[in-house]
């Protein structure tokens, strides 16, 4: 294991036994900061301490005493002018640090607290759960760093503010705290899938980040469908990464991919996971996209797909979600089905609605099902249409690639 | 020192880069590819970005209340800004030279204000401003 990897699983363990003893998750969250930087200069040159937790709790904890001590003399200082009886400094350095395998799922819920912003969460839970800098996640979102310094420490105040105590949530609340945890991770995995901005489609590192933190969840609560769902449906869509793009970093879709790039490993593993996750009992959007994600990576071309079920799952996601991405697909499994005509038929509905009206995708949909109904000059213009209005430029380089090889066999 | 290229597109460069024929547009994609990987090669390249289409850009300003108003592109806009390097550079003979070189992605004809064929599009060269100069004594 690399120093960098071994820092990261560390982060967390270091981070929890700093907050349970101070109660103090902002000051811990710095002093481990300071600690992993430590570590990060010194382990690769002096080599790895033979209890490498134990070092990053006793350095992170000594700069957290420093830190309180200089907050307590100053505190002091004032406390003695306004009324002469000292504030004592805590005996943190005395005791034996504790250890609970539930840490790193307690952070999770303190850093996906429904309060944050979830721009504050993710890179919160980036620095405090994924132990990365705030120098690399700054790198991985292609913003400045005092950006995400920022969001960090406003994320640390809210935290403050809102006063969650350092446990896990109660039984009544749980479910209601989990959704957020794994929004952002999910948050984060896409983040990565599919770069908001700029010119390259993948951000490897983040996707990767987001199935490391999703297993240690999935460990620490098995039998919970909705964490075994999501893990399964990152897998199941990381599983197609090599694929998804060519040499210039041009997307090339889903029926388009050399399927021989899929990694195997990662579909056994996700299409286990799946049929677990559906086994657990309530079946959740991520367990029924799981399903979905594992009919297409099992299947050796786009015309072998189970077309029929991937219908079925979308009408019950449907039922699920008014997200209008999950309209789109559902009217494109319509269109495998039953015939381009009737997936065009659904797609008119969506002519009014006020979430899909100008959105690239509608068009970009609609052109693709008028190009395998035989409406050339239709489809050239909508893929056009399409391409004015995206704002990845993959995939518009990908929409006027379309049209403009339809438009030369139009000749 | 840093210099910004903005890459300026006449009114109906969009319209006309939006039906380029396959093969200039394979040959645009891949050399914008090539330039960019061969600028962080050298270690030039600050960043770069390229804008989404101007019909969906807006024209906002504050209200009396404070509020934005928004309005659409004015129609008499000439040219669009349609993407930009920022390149640190050891002069501004450098910076020249990669901008002269950015100017020669293909590309179709396209036709100018004046509505003449402009071979290649002209690239503006900026620096950037620095932050405060050392005390001097």
């Amino acid at each position: 294991m690399t120093v960098e990897r071994l820092l990261r699983d560390l982060a967390p363990q270091a981070l929890a036994a700093l907050v349970r003893r101070s109660h103090d998750f902002a000051a811990s969250e710095d002093a481990v900061q300071e600690a992993l930087i430590a570590a990060a200069d010194q382990w690769p040159r002096q080599g790895v301490p033979e209890q490498p937790l134990g070092w990053l709790i006793r350095v992170a904890l000594r700069r957290l005493t420093d830190a309180l001590r200089s907050e307590v003399s100053r505190r002091n200082r004032e406390a003695v002018v306004a009324a002469g009886s000292p504030v004592a400094v805590d005996p943190l350095l005395h005791e034996e640090p504790t250890l609970d395998p539930n840490d790193t799922l307690v952070l999770l819920f303190m850093c996906c607290h429904p309060a944050l912003t979830p721009a504050s969460a993710v890179a919160l839970t980036l620095r405090a759960v994924g132990g990365l800098t705030t120098a690399e996640i700054a790198k991985a979102f292609l913003v400045p760093e005092a950006t995400i310094g920022q969001r960090i420490s406003r994320a640390k105040q809210s935290i403050r503010a809102s006063g969650v105590p350092f446990r896990l949530p109660e039984a009544a609340e749980y479910a209601e705290r989990l959704g957020p945890v794994l929004q952002v991770l999910y948050l984060i995995f896409n983040e990565g899938y599919t770069a908001s901005t700029g010119a390259t489609l993948l951000r490897t590192d983040l996707s990767s980040e987001a199935i490391r933190l999703n297993r240690q969840v999935h460990r620490l609560l098995p039998e919970n469908g909705d964490v075994a769902g999501l893990l399964a449906l990152l897998l199941l869509t990381d599983a197609r990464r090599a694929a998804r793009t060519g040499p210039q970093g041009e997307l090339i879709p889903l029926d388009e991919q050399d399927r021989a790039l899929w990694d195997r490993q990662a579909i056994a593993e996700g299409v286990a996971l799946t049929n677990a996750a559906l086994a657990m009992g309530s079946v959740g959007a991520y367990q029924v996209q799981a399903a979905i994600a594992a009919l297409h990576d099992e299947a050796e071309s786009v015309a072998d797909t189970d077309w029929p079920q991937i219908l079925a799952l979308y009408e019950m996601l449907k039922g699920m979600s008014d997200n209008p991405v999950v309209a789109l697909s559902h009217a494109i499994a319509t269109a495998m089905v039953e015939g381009p005509r009737a997936g065009l038929t659904l797609l008119a509905l969506f002519q009014d609605d006020e979430s899909l009206r100008g959105s690239h995708r509608l068009d970009a949909v609609r052109a693709h099902l008028l190009e395998r109904a035989g409406e050339r000059a239709g489809a050239v213009e909508l893929y056009r249409k399409a391409a004015a209005k995206t704002t990845s430029m993959p995939e518009r380089n990908y929409l006027l690639m379309k049209a403009a090889r339809m438009e030369e066999a139009l000749g | 020192m840093k210099y910004m290229l903005i890459m300026n597109t006449p009114r109906d460069g969009y319209t006309q880069y939006m039906s380029w024929p396959r093969k200039i547009l394979e040959a645009n994609i891949a050399f914008m590819h090539a330039f960019g990987k061969k600028l962080k090669d050298t270690g030039e390249l600050v960043g770069a970005e390229g804008l989404a289409a101007p019909t969906e850009a807006r024209l906002v300003r504050a209200g009396k209340d404070g509020k934005p108003i928004t309005d659409g592109v004015f129609p008499e806009s000439k040219e669009f800004l349609a993407g930009y390097w920022i390149v640190d550079v050891d002069s501004s003979g450098r910076a020249f030279q990669i901008a002269a070189e950015a100017s020669t992605a293909p590309g179709a004809p396209v036709k100018g204000a004046d509505g003449k064929l402009i071979e290649h599009l002209w690239i503006e060269v900026r620096q950037i401003m620095s932050g405060p100069p050392k005390e001097v004594g």
